[in-house]
């Protein structure tokens, strides 16, 4: 090769490498998308975390209430066939005051909790009805009161600015979510349950038993599980109103299919295995001499459960069945005038999969896959109740118009508005009780449910964030089986790996994933109109033979089976396109199942889903242009839905995707690209730096440690007043934070300390996970933290026109005032920022002597009243932090006084990292005693290096590294799951700074001087102090209270009770022999008892008498356990004598 | 390996004073020249070699804080004026709060806290200390008041931040109320808190904040607040000892330089390297050297074990070159107690000797 010759080789590459297109050569490699988890901010601005209850519930407020009005609008009467009142509108209001005299409406939820009332809204309803013969339209009318959700649609906190929540004293980064019911804040939390309307096939392995169930739901609530199983190789239909089962040809032929060829063909098709398989049940139906559909008819209308009060006269068992199957079997599947052709193909369908299960075992479903699985929202329950609730009204409005109407002559024309308004707050009272107390127990749907409802844990601002994204399964917590408790495949990216609690729910509890969403329902007609014209064949005019043909796949629209199409990936793709440009809802999900050959559309509520970058031709849609757009506030997340950038996919679609987790990662077929992989932990998991280089049950116990943590709980903490409130004097954010941290606000309502950690063995008091604290550290205010316990009481008016009252502090024989009563002001309340010492009176209430006198007597002035005041317990002092005197909703004058404690950390009090490394404080130490590095630096805590080699907690020891680079460097580090920043960077900002690259110091003790001998790992990693602190721990006791039955000392701290010496102390003490020790815990120190027994008769006597001898004769005395005494007369008097044989020993 | 143009005393050489620092490990940090450890040779105490040895010279001093050399005595010494200067060394600090009113957001405990914790510009010299069970004098007692109010500013430029009077409370805001003689005593540099800028509580319009405060003189081991110093501390002088027998490759001398803190080597032209000794005590033993295998075997990392760097950060009314007496007055007055103890012990004739040998620490 000449020179010339490479010359221009050398000239045309360069050609080739010259910017041509967009600033770019053709060398150059392929940009990838920067900042696309700058997608996850901007999704968390319109879903996710809370938005799943705040959209269910905006759902149910906004259509579903207006469904259930629809179902049940009609009032009629049995007297007066010419009355009628119909509903036409409802409508939920805003949040308003019930006040009769209040001149202000508005009310805010702090005034709500800070009150002890309900933050609810009226309920409006326009009706029309009869008065007399003309037709009254009424707007407006309040039938009762809901209680609303807060940052719901009807919320007056939605839409509002910082200041103007911080003029209603409500924090910006509460959650909102929940209830406000009678003062307290109560969450609907999620519960999971299997999909309704879906077959499910399972297989006993040790019966034998292959069947496949659908548990059938229709708007109205009716609720009913159908079978089809196998018994005894054969194939039978089950249902809880048919007595029998029935035999699955005779199911067929009643639903209209008579011949056996086409029942053969519509269950096994055309496959060998499956038609000899299915052959019995042919010759069964034929041995019991059913043929024709009557005959079936007639078959299964004996074995039906007849439910019904008598009306009328009594029905043919044939029409009894042609009910049933048309109602209450399968009641989803719709029959359309007596056209029962749909059902039996769902029927045969359910049959063919049995019979696909016998063949193949592996043809069954999997109860655990999360696709296969529905949340259930706040909306459903509510809408669920407000049926219920909304029923009963009706019926007791007919009843009452009834009753009214019975009676011939009226004075007045009858205004069945006036009926209306006495009937009373049966809604309002029927949600309050049902939300206070969790029990939906509604006997028209069948359901009784208890702990629907929780208390919202506001320990920290992680605990009440964890509740909202938390989901309760229905599953039975007693129960031994592992799979549903399991990890399964299908939670990636939906329900956090993690967070999970320990224990008897583990793995029942789950919590949500970060970026996550619930679907509402979405109405389904106008899919199915969609999936005809997408070439989608009518099932109706399917014969088995096309169903089960080589290339027909069938089509399901929420599980009902609509039609056939023989191009399966081309109606999918199609539909995802027209999905795409937003055509209908971008939560239908549309999938190919190709083991059944099916093509499943699903538009229903409670799937999870999560959104995902479109992939075409190997480029994602979203490019770094977007997310420009995006960083500038261009673009919403909603515009990259609406230009079919970013799709949500459910678990069922996202099965029939091909995902790429990184963009490196892209192939020709990638159909979707994630848009972060740390979104697959939920919020709590998300706090804990480097969670991928943990042992993973190490974040399990975080998750549930971060939840005690004392901080921050909201801009408004200072306002709340609430039973047991924890704070941090001095919160910090950590300095490895992550990208959830800031996404959450964990930065700004943060909960714990950057303390200064030496990983070195320090005196032996550190054994066990132990910490050493430096004295200095805690002076200076290193894990300070409050303590506010609420005091209520209410100043009561009682029905005999008697009221409790407040009085100043009484003076006593001297004229001076008790100590007690030192800090009781004139209006008998303890004055603000007054000390409490242990005994101290802070509310001087004082009751009438009569209360419970229910005769009236008018004369309230003159009773004599008695002292009931509100001692302070605690054994160390408190603080007067807040006073409030308010009336309740019915009046009465409540009162409310918030104590506060300081409490500096000592011996004892448990702290951790967020590595799930907890401990407690084993040793406080001056800060001359504590080692120091070159810089003079002490350390704060010191933590056993035993802590590391058995619990594998990397990401903590990488925090530290980061912690302290990030102290030198003067900025914050990030230690986001699967990414962070990384070690290499740290130990070289480590290297710049002076510093050992390991992060190990060389430290010189503090008590001998010497340098020491090992270097010490040295730096900040982020302590959280936990709620369990000594002061409301530690008991003892000598004397003290005994219960009133046993005389036995009392049980437990809160009682001042004794410490047991229990069943296995006494055994040890019954080996040692060590009798008198025995006695004396036992009898003596405990519950003795003198008694008088007779030598002659055994029985007990008194006073040296013995009433059944009727002399004083052989009486003896002897000591025994008061209990034994108890024992004996309670025997006595079940008629069983017991009779003491008295010796000398 | 003593280079012979050492500006360093040919002692700083002598193997016995080193501590060695390796890559893993920490040895000889322990002073093995004492009585009995070294056959033939004499280490008991010598006033006369003491003195010989003993070198105190100031290197930094500034404002608040000094650094200086303490060269030839034992750790336990120099760590005795460290603990001393954290623990022992008295200073006034606010101890009790009258809270009369305050309707800011801070609570009272965690105001008090926090004015506990202001360094006082006052003589601690000046007090007695005031027991539990004292009165209150004008001699043990520093009285302060804190008495502000957050109200709106009339004449405050528009648009300024600040319109707000005392929207922040700082140290500063503390009024001294002299007691009974101190009005004449501090007359030339009234007390008041060393730095005016701590920020103690923030103030919404109409909150204020009306608290008296005593304070009272204190020790550092019983509160941080009585601490005087920020931090006294001392680091041992590093040594770095090249080999001469394993020279550093010219091509990795800067590479070499940088693994020390700027300045501790020189790298002449020819990639010739070697160690500046006047700047040897900024290494910062960050050990990075020791992690190159290229360069094993070619240096030495030491620190001399009786040569302490002093650093002292007075955050009190002591001036930092103060501080170091006042610790040995401390120390002083201790070894007083104890001799007094140790006399007063040998002056009983075995009345309370018991015969095993125990002894009383009665007045110790």
């Amino acid at each position: 090769m000449t020179a010339s010759n490479y010359e221009e080789e050398e000239q045309e590459w360069d050609k080739l490498n010259q910017t041509n297109w967009r600033g770019l050569g053709l060398t150059d490699p392929i940009k990838s998308v920067e900042d696309k988890w700058l997608l996850l901010p901007a999704f968390l601005k319109v879903k996710g975390l809370v938005k799943q209850h705040i959209d269910s519930f905006n759902y149910f407020v906004d259509v579903d209430i207006k469904n259930i009005l629809r179902a049940n609008n009609k009032v009629t009467s049995d007297v007066d066939p010419r009355f009628w009142l119909k509903y036409t509108d409802i409508n939920i209001g805003f949040p308003d005051r019930t006040d009769a005299d209040a001149v202000d409406k508005s009310v805010t939820p702090h005034e709500c909790r800070l009150r002890d009332t309900t933050y609810s809204a009226p309920i409006l309803v326009t009706i029309q009805y009869t008065r007399g013969k003309t037709v009254v339209r009424r707007q407006n009318v309040n039938i009762g009161r809901i209680p609303i959700m807060l940052r719901s649609n009807k919320c007056v906190l939605t839409g509002r600015t910082e200041a103007q929540l911080a003029r209603m004293t409500e924090c910006p980064l509460d959650p909102g979510g929940y209830f406000i019911v009678k003062g307290t804040e109560k969450v609907i939390l999620v519960q999971e349950q299997l999909s309704k309307n879906r077959i499910i096939v399972e297989i006993d392995p040790t019966k034998g038993i292959v069947q496949a169930s659908c548990t059938s739901s229709t708007h109205g609530g009716l609720k009913s599980k159908t079978y089809v199983a196998t018994k005894k190789g054969k194939i039978y239909l089950r249902h809880n109103s048919i007595h029998e089962d029935v035999p699955i040809v005779i199911a067929l032929k009643a639903l209209g299919i008579q011949s056996d060829k086409e029942i053969l063909l519509l269950t096994a098709g055309n496959h060998e295995a499956y038609k000899s398989a299915f052959s019995p049940n042919l010759e069964e139906a034929a041995k019991l001499g059913v043929y024709t559909r009557h005959q079936a008819l007639e078959y299964i209308g004996s074995r039906v459960k007849v439910n019904r009060k008598v009306v009328g006269p009594r029905r043919p068992a044939w029409e009894e069945a042609l009910e049933a199957l048309a109602t209450i079997v399968l009641a989803h599947v719709p029959v359309h005038g007596l056209d029962f052709r749909s059902k039996a193909i769902f029927v045969a369908t359910m049959t063919r999969r049995v019979l696909m299960a016998m063949d193949d075992e592996k043809m069954v479903d999997d109860r655990d896959y999360v696709g296969n699985k529905r949340l259930e929202l706040a909306g459903q329950l509510l809408a669920l109740l407000f049926e219920d609730l909304f029923k009963t009204f009706n019926a007791n409005l007919k009843s009452a118009i009834d009753k009214v109407l019975k009676k011939p002559s009226r004075t007045s024309e009858f205004d069945a508005f006036n009926t209306m308004q006495f009937q009373g707050d049966h809604i309002t009272s029927g949600f309050v009780r049902a939300i206070s107390t969790g029990n939906w127990s509604l006997k028209r749907f069948k359901m009784d449910r208890a702990g629907v409802t929780h208390v919202l844990s506001r320990l920290s601002f992680i605990s009440a964030l964890g509740m909202m994204t938390r989901i309760s399964s229905q599953f039975e917590k007693t129960r031994k089986v592992s799979g549903p408790r399991a990890l399964q495949p299908s939670q990636w990216g939906m329900l956090c790996p993690s967070d999970t609690p320990e224990g008897e729910a583990c793995g029942l509890v789950k919590n949500l994933a970060l970026m996550t969403h619930i679907t509402t329902d979405v109405e389904e007609e106008p899919i199915i109109r969609i999936a005809f014209m997408l070439g989608v064949e009518d099932i109706s005019v399917a014969t088995g033979t096309e169903i089960y043909g080589p290339n027909t796949f069938v089509v399901n629209v929420n599980g009902t089976i609509i039609g056939l199409t023989r191009y399966p990936a081309r109606f999918v793709t199609n539909f995802r396109k027209l999905r795409r440009a937003g055509r209908f809802s971008e939560f239908v999900s549309a999938y190919i199942n190709h083991h059944h050959r099916t093509v499943l559309i699903a538009s229903d509520g409670g799937r999870i889903c999560r959104p995902m970058i479109i992939v075409e031709n190997g480029r994602p849609r979203v490019t770094s242009d977007h997310t420009l757009q995006l960083k500038k506030g261009l673009l919403t997340f909603d515009d990259f839905l609406r230009k079919g950038l970013v799709e949500y996919l459910d678990v069922n679609e996202e099965n029939d995707s091909y995902i790429a987790l990184y963009e490196r990662d892209i192939v020709p077929a990638t159909t979707h690209l994630e848009i972060e992989p740390f979104t697959l932990l939920g919020a709590v998991a998300g706090l804990i730096p480097y969670p991928h280089h943990n042992q993973s049950p190490r974040n399990t116990y975080q998750c549930a440690m971060g939840k005690q943590a004392i901080g921050a709980i909201g801009y408004n903490q200072l306002n709340r007043i609430d039973t047991l409130l924890y704070l941090s004097v001095y919160p910090q954010q950590p300095m490895v934070k992550t990208k959830t941290i800031e996404l959450i606000g964990y930065d700004r309502l943060p909960a714990g300390q950057n303390a200064t950690v030496a990983v070195m063995s320090y005196s032996g008091y550190d054994i066990e996970d132990a910490l050493i604290q430096n004295k200095a550290s805690l002076d200076r205010g290193y894990g300070r933290c409050q303590v506010l316990r609420k005091n209520t009481t209410l100043i009561r008016k009682y029905p005999n026109g008697t009221f409790d009252r407040l009085a100043d502090a009484p003076a006593d024989d001297n004229g001076q005032i008790q100590k007690k009563y030192d800090i009781i002001q004139l209006d008998g309340l303890a004055g603000v920022g007054e000390r409490v010492d242990p005994g101290d009176v802070y509310i001087n209430k004082q009751t009438p002597t009569n209360a419970n006198d229910n005769s009236f007597t008018g004369q309230a002035a003159t009773v004599p009243y008695k002292n009931a005041p509100m001692t302070y317990k605690s054994p160390v002092a408190g603080y007067i932090d807040k006073v409030m005197i308010t009336d309740t909703e019915n009046d009465q004058t409540l009162i409310k006084v918030l104590i506060r404690q300081t409490r500096r950390p000592e011996l004892g009090d448990k702290f951790s990292s967020r590595h799930g490394q907890k401990g407690v404080c084993g040793l406080i130490v001056n800060q001359e005693d504590m080692p120091f590095n070159d810089q003079g630096i002490v350390p704060d805590t010191i933590m056993n290096p035993h802590g590391f080699p058995s619990r594998m907690t990397v990401g903590k020891m990488i925090e530290l590294l980061a912690g302290k680079a990030g102290v030198l460097a003067g900025k914050l580090q990030y230690g986001t799951a699967f990414g962070g920043s990384k070690v290499e960077d740290m130990s070289r900002i480590l290297i710049e700074n002076g510093f050992s690259y390991s992060g190990k110091d060389m430290l010189t003790s503090g008590i001998t001087g010497e340098p020491m001998e090992a270097y010490v790992y040295f730096g900040p990693i982020y302590y959280q102090k936990l709620k369990h602190m000594v002061m409301d721990k530690m008991h003892a006791r000598a004397r003290g209270p005994r219960a009133t039955l046993t005389r036995q000392p009392t049980e437990g701290r809160s009682r001042e009770g004794g410490l047991r010496l229990g069943e296995m102390e006494r055994d040890c003490l019954i080996g040692y022999g060590a009798t008198q020790l025995l006695l004396e815990r036992l009898m003596i120190s405990s519950d003795k008892f003198e008694v008088n027994a007779c030598e002659e008769c055994g029985l007990l006597g008194y006073n040296g008498w013995c009433t059944y001898c009727k002399s004083s004769k052989k009486m003896a005395q002897l000591t025994i356990p008061y209990a034994a005494k108890l024992l004996f007369q309670e025997l006595m008097a079940m008629n069983v004598v017991p009779r003491l044989v008295l010796d000398d020993a | 390996m003593a280079s012979s143009s050492s500006s360093l005393p040919p002692s700083v050489f002598n193997p016995r004073r080193h501590v060695g620092v390796n890559l893993e490990r920490v040895t000889n940090v322990t002073n093995t020249e004492y009585p009995g450890h070294y056959p033939d040779e004499d280490h008991s105490w010598d006033l006369a070699k003491f003195k010989q040895n003993l070198q105190l010279s100031v290197k930094r001093l500034s404002q608040r804080s000094i650094e200086f050399d303490l060269v030839g005595v034992d750790a336990s010494i120099a760590n005795a004026f460290r603990r001393i200067l954290i623990a022992e060394v008295p200073t006034m600090a606010i101890e009790h709060v009258y809270v009369w009113n305050n309707t800011s957001v801070i609570q009272d405990e965690v105001l008090a806290q926090r004015l506990g914790l202001i360094p006082l510009d006052v003589d601690p010299r000046m007090f007695e200390f005031r027991t539990q069970t004292d009165t209150p004098t004008d001699r043990n007692t520093l009285v302060f008041q804190l008495n502000v109010t957050c109200e709106r500013m009339k004449n405050a430029p528009r648009g300024s931040t600040s319109q707000h009077k005392h929207e922040y409370v700082r140290s500063e805001d503390l009024e001294w109320v002299p007691q009974g003689e101190q009005e004449v005593v501090f007359a030339d540099k009234p007390p008041a808190p060393t730095n005016k800028e701590i920020v103690l509580a923030k103030l919404a319009p109409g909150q204020e904040i009306n608290v008296e405060l005593h304070a009272i003189k204190g020790v550092g081991k019983e509160h941080a607040k009585w601490n005087p110093v920020a931090t006294a501390s001392y680091r041992l002088h590093p040594l770095v000892l090249l080999n001469p027998s394993k020279p550093i490759p010219p091509h990795l001398a800067d590479k070499f330089a940088k693994c020390f803190s700027p300045g501790v080597v020189r790298v002449e032209s020819g990639g010739k390297v070697s160690i500046d000794e006047r700047n040897l005590r900024k290494e910062s033993m960050s050990r990075e050297v020791l992690r190159h295998p290229e360069f094993e075997g070619c240096v030495e990392l030491k620190r001399i074990r009786d040569w302490f760097i002093f650093t002292i950060e007075s955050e009190s009314h002591y001036k930092p070159e103060e501080l170091f007496l006042e610790s040995v007055k401390v120390m002083r007055a201790k070894i007083a107690s104890v001799r007094e103890a140790a006399e007063a012990l040998i002056a009983q004739p075995g009345a309370d000797a018991r015969v095993d040998g125990d002894v009383e620490m009665a007045t110790a």
